[in-house]
Parts: C-alpha cells; structure tokens; sequence
C-alpha cells in the first residue's frame, strides 16, 4: 500500500459547492488535463491506462485499459457509456461523486471518448437521484458552452456528445447490458453475452460502459501518467478507492481510501469503532451481492485480487461438506465488489438481516430467467420464515438447494448476487440459523 | 379523451429525439414528462407517448411497467420513499417507516386522503452512509430518527415536492 491515508483525487472537492460550477472546477485546475489529453494519440491514452492498472470500480475489478483494448480496431461507430445506476446496497459512492464533483466525470468521459474515438456517448443516471440529475446536467450543458463538447471540442475538430439519459427505477439496469437494452428505450432486461458490448453494445456499435469512479479517475492518469497511479496502488490495482462504510460504526461515511487497507483499519482508524462499544459479528464487503467475512478474517486487505484469493478467507460452501465450485474448481471466498462495506455487530439477527437481503433481490429480480425469477421469491419466503422464528427442521438445506440451483444458471450476475451472500452466511453464521430453528423446536 | 403534451413537453422531447439515433430511447423521458403534465400514466397518456415516438402501444406499456418511478394511479403531491434495505434496517429504517405510517395515517405503498402525500418502502437509495434515509420530493432526508417525522410531514405539507418537477 503505496497512498498514505489521507490521498485524495476523486474525492479532493468534496466540500467545495464552488467545484460544481465550470468558473469552480476550472479554478481549482479541471478541464486541465483535457488539453493534454487531446493533444495525445488515443492509443497513448489507452496505454497509459493500461499501465494504471486502473480496475472498475462498479464491482467486478475488471482492468479498464484491456476492457477498452477490446473494441474492434476498424469499428466506425463506438460509444462509450458511464454506469451512474448506483443501486448496490450499502454503496453512494457515485453518487457524492457526481454531486461534489460532476466536471470531474465530464472531463474523465471526454478523455476517454478521445481515446476510444467514440462520438455520441451517454451517462445512465439512476431515476431516484433527481438533485444530482440537476446538477450534472447543468455541469453538461456549461461544458457544452465552453466548447469542451460539441461539434468541434476546443477547436480540435474531434466531435464529442455527451447525452445525460435518466433512469427510472430499477436496480438491474445497474447490470451494463440491461443498462443498454434501457438506454434503447426497452425494458431493462440483461442481454446473453457473448456478444459483450466491446464488441456488440448500444445499437448494435461496440460500447464501453464504465462507472462513475473508474472515469472520474482518468484524467488522474493521463496528467500524472499510469506509473505514478498504478504506484499509488497495491502492484496489481491501481490508485485508491472510495469506500462507503455504513451499519454499525461510530463514524459511517464515504471515504477515499488506500487500494489495500484492511478492514480492521477501516473500522477501528476510519470510522472509530463498532458502536455502543460492541464487537464485529460480521462485515460486508463490497455491497449485498457479496458475501461476509467473519470476524477473523478482517485483517485481509479490501482490494480485488486478495478478496478472491486470501486463504484466510474461509470459502463459500453449499453445505457443511460440500465447497460451493464456481465453475472449474475455483473457490468462491469474496469478492471486492462496489466499495459497499457494512458493519453487523454481535447484537445483530443474523437472519434477520439475510432476509432483508433477499427481499431485496426478490423485489429486483428482472424475471427473465426462471431460476433467479422464483428462486429469489423462494429464498426471500423460506429466509423469512426461519429469521421469524417459523423455520422448518430441513429450511437450512432447502436455501442452500435453492442458492446452488440459481447460481450460474441465469443470464445476468443478479441470480449470483442473490446466491452467494445466502450461501456465505449460512457457512459463516449457521449457527445462529440454527439457533432460530431450536427456538422453535423448543 | 385524448391527450397533449405541453409545449415545454412537446419542445423537451423533440430536443431529445436528436440525441439518439432513433425515437426509441427517449421513451423513458416522455414517460417522465407525461407524469409530470398528467400527474400519472393512464392509458391514454401511454397511447400519447405511443403516437408521439411512433411507437407500439405495447412497447410503451411494457416499458412503464418495469420500472418503479412510472405511476399507473394517480399518487399523492409528495412521494415519501423510505429505505429500510440492509444499511437503513441496521441503524434503525423499519422503526422510521412506522413513524411516517403513524403520522400520516396510512400504510406503505398507500396515499393520504388529502392526496398530499404517498408513502413508499424503498429499496437502496445510495445514502447509505447517512442511514436511515428517504427521499421526499425531490430531496434526500439523511441522518432520519422516529421523533424527526412529525416536522418533515408538517414542512411538506407547506411545502409540496412532487418528483416532476425534475424532468
């Protein structure tokens, strides 16, 4: 961990109202950046964000310079596409990010449309955010005026759209082809990939859709280049990373933090504790789709590759025997996901919680596929049951049956997202499931 | 009966249908605007969208249907939608949402006789640091206790925020 606590790019305005303005951001040195960029080859541009190791920041940490490598070299019409559908929950990353700081993301977009040599591009802004639609799409409009975008961006001849689309409720067009079926107008429903949008997205023309963070960190890297950000980081990710921490701690908040810090700093050095001096019971890591870590296995850095792969992570099993097999023999321990990290402490019902997480993905669920659109409202049903006391003798296995027969069988992550915290909670806390059975039993 | 837009409506979404290269996509935003002239989306309100993008009346009922934001009744002036998902459940969001039910007098997903208010149990509204939240209007309520509620009612009710008034 090469940042000290403390460094900050994405988050350096937050607090400064002025950087919502052009007059503001332009004062505090943005649009900067952009000059430089344009003046640069867009395969320069990709290749220092290569050399970032700049990984997404919507949830799976795929590295954004190889994903933006896959657009076919000869393509005539490519868009690029910014996922604001921030839903996940325990995250509001993105959306502080664009409140504080919406230049930010239109210069990060405008650079990465020149290197991507996409013209009409869009931001898909979650419905329920109506203050920070406002605002960024006043910050597009003043960035239109100025010639940032348009026609001819700062008299360069490069043409440059920018188009702010809003959505209207509902957390599956977070996933980015359901986010492009609702960007053509259509129910946001996932697509089957292969094809993946790099290669076949928004009408039909190779897409690049990136979130919110990972664009807004790309002007760091072509003003500072790929090697000072990819040393900020951790060797195999680079830069720092917002972290929404919320649950049960003294100080919840939305912090820039170091690639690699590890959870007990975050709770104990961030955000001062677990509250009402209790204990951790169980932590979150990157949004509800992933699953927990027990309180022995919070000195695991949070950072992408070590949340998949530290053995001192204990992984997913399907039953106490049976380790759950992602494909291939692979292990599921967790995985970074969104920066959504929530606190659970001792005093908390376990099950309780895991019901309110599958309501969730019951209510979500897009119905598409049979075995997310019933298992869902299975897992949410038997799930509540247990947690109110009503479980039957076998309900532990049927939701571990339920989850194992959604996972990997549907078309989009969401079935997964619903399976593996089920999975991971019943491997980590069954006893406090079965404790709610024998209360019954008794 | 049939419908029309408003001018400001009407200017709004042909500005749109330039932004793309179909009519197709601006579907949601006539929606949206379509609530905001018609208060909520009846049928006739549909066939308009229809008409005006050149569209199926299916596509557009398809499309209204999916998502939450879209109003097939009419609603009250103010939409109150309280979090009470994993990160407003911890910090108390359940307790907060039978406080809005107690002193507006109904239960979630209802509408106040007045018609001033509707109350909503939302999935994650993205202030998760700040639990519990809510929207109300167009406006985040964060940092939300039982015993604030009766004031935010009292100030909403001088005060109306209906969602359309961000299209």
């Amino acid at each position: 961990m090469a940042a000290p606590i403390g460094t900050k790019l994405v988050s350096a305005r937050f607090g400064n109202i002025e950087a919502q303005t052009l007059a503001g951001y332009e004062k505090t040195g943005g649009y900067g950046t952009l000059r430089k960029a344009l003046a640069m080859r867009p395969d320069d541009i990709i290749n220092e964000v290569k050399a970032s190791n700049l990984r997404g920041r919507g949830g799976a940490g795929f590295s954004t310079g190889m994903k933006w490598s896959f657009v076919p070299k000869d393509s005539k019409t490519v868009h690029l596409v910014c996922n604001a559908d921030e839903s996940e929950p325990g995250t509001c990353k993105d959306r502080e990010l664009i409140y504080w700081d919406p230049h930010l993301l239109i210069e990060g977009m405008i650079i990465s449309a020149h290197a991507l040599k996409a013209v009409h591009n869009y931001i898909y802004i979650r419905g329920e955010m109506m203050r920070e639609y406002v605002v960024l799409q006043k910050a597009v409009d003043e960035a239109y005026a100025r010639g940032y975008l348009g026609k001819n961006v700062l008299g360069t001849g490069l043409e440059i759209q920018l188009t702010v689309h809003r959505g209207a409720g509902a957390y599956i067009c977070g996933e980015e082809t359901a986010l492009l079926n609702s960007l053509e107008g259509l129910r946001g429903q996932p697509r089957l990939k292969p094809p993946f949008p790099a290669v076949k997205g928004l009408f039909g023309n190779p897409t690049i859709v990136n979130n919110v963070e990972t664009l807004m960190n790309v002007p760091f890297i072509i003003d500072k280049g790929g090697a000072w950000f990819n040393e900020l980081g951790t060797g195999r990710s680079g830069g720092t990373r917002m972290l929404c921490v919320s649950g049960h701690v003294n100080k919840p908040g939305v912090f820039e933090l170091p690639m690699g810090i590890t959870f007990n700093q975050i709770i104990d050095d961030v955000c001062g504790g677990v509250w009402k001096g209790r204990k951790v019971k169980a932590v979150i890591p990157g949004g509800v789709s992933m699953p927990p870590l027990a309180p022995d296995e919070l000195d695991v850095p949070c950072e992408f590759d070590a949340l998949q792969t530290d053995e001192r992570i204990k992984p997913v099993m399907v039953s106490p025997t049976q380790v759950f097999d992602l494909g291939g023999g692979r292990q599921l321990r967790t995985m970074a996901g969104s920066g959504g990290v929530v606190v659970l402490d001792d005093q908390c019902d376990i099950p309780m919680a895991v019901w309110r997480i599958m309501k969730f993905f019951a209510h979500e669920s897009c119905g598409q596929c049979t075995p997310c659109r019933e298992g869902t409202g299975w897992l949410e049903k038997v799930s509540r049951r247990v947690a109110e006391g009503n479980g039957k003798p076998d309900d532990l296995d049927l939701l571990a049956s339920i989850s194992h027969g959604i996972a990997g069988n549907t078309i989009c992550a969401l079935g997964d997202a619903a399976a593996w915290p089920m999975l991971g909670f019943l491997t980590k806390f069954r006893a406090d499931f079965e404790a709610k059975l024998k209360k019954r039993a008794a | 009966m049939s419908l029309e837009f408003s001018a400001d409506a009407q200017k709004k979404i042909a500005a749109l249908c330039e932004r793309y290269p179909t009519k197709q996509p601006v579907v949601m935003a006539a929606l949206h605007l379509a609530q905001k002239d018609f208060g909520h989306l009846s049928d006739d309100a549909l066939r308009l969208v229809a008409s005006t993008l050149g569209l199926p009346y299916a596509h557009v009922y398809g499309v209204a249907t999916f998502y939450t934001m879209y109003r097939r009744e009419p609603s009250g002036k103010t939409t109150i939608r309280m979090c009470t998902n994993i990160s407003c459940m911890l910090r108390g969001g359940y307790e907060v949402l039978a406080a809005f039910e107690k002193h507006l007098g109904v239960k979630k997903g209802g509408t106040t006789p007045n018609k001033l208010f509707t109350l909503i149990e939302e999935e994650c509204i993205a202030a998760c640091a700040n639990a519990p939240c809510a929207i109300a209007g167009t406006s985040y309520l964060l940092d939300l206790t039982p015993d604030q509620v009766p004031t935010i009612i009292a100030d909403l009710e001088k005060r109306p925020s209906p969602e359309s008034e961000v299209v």
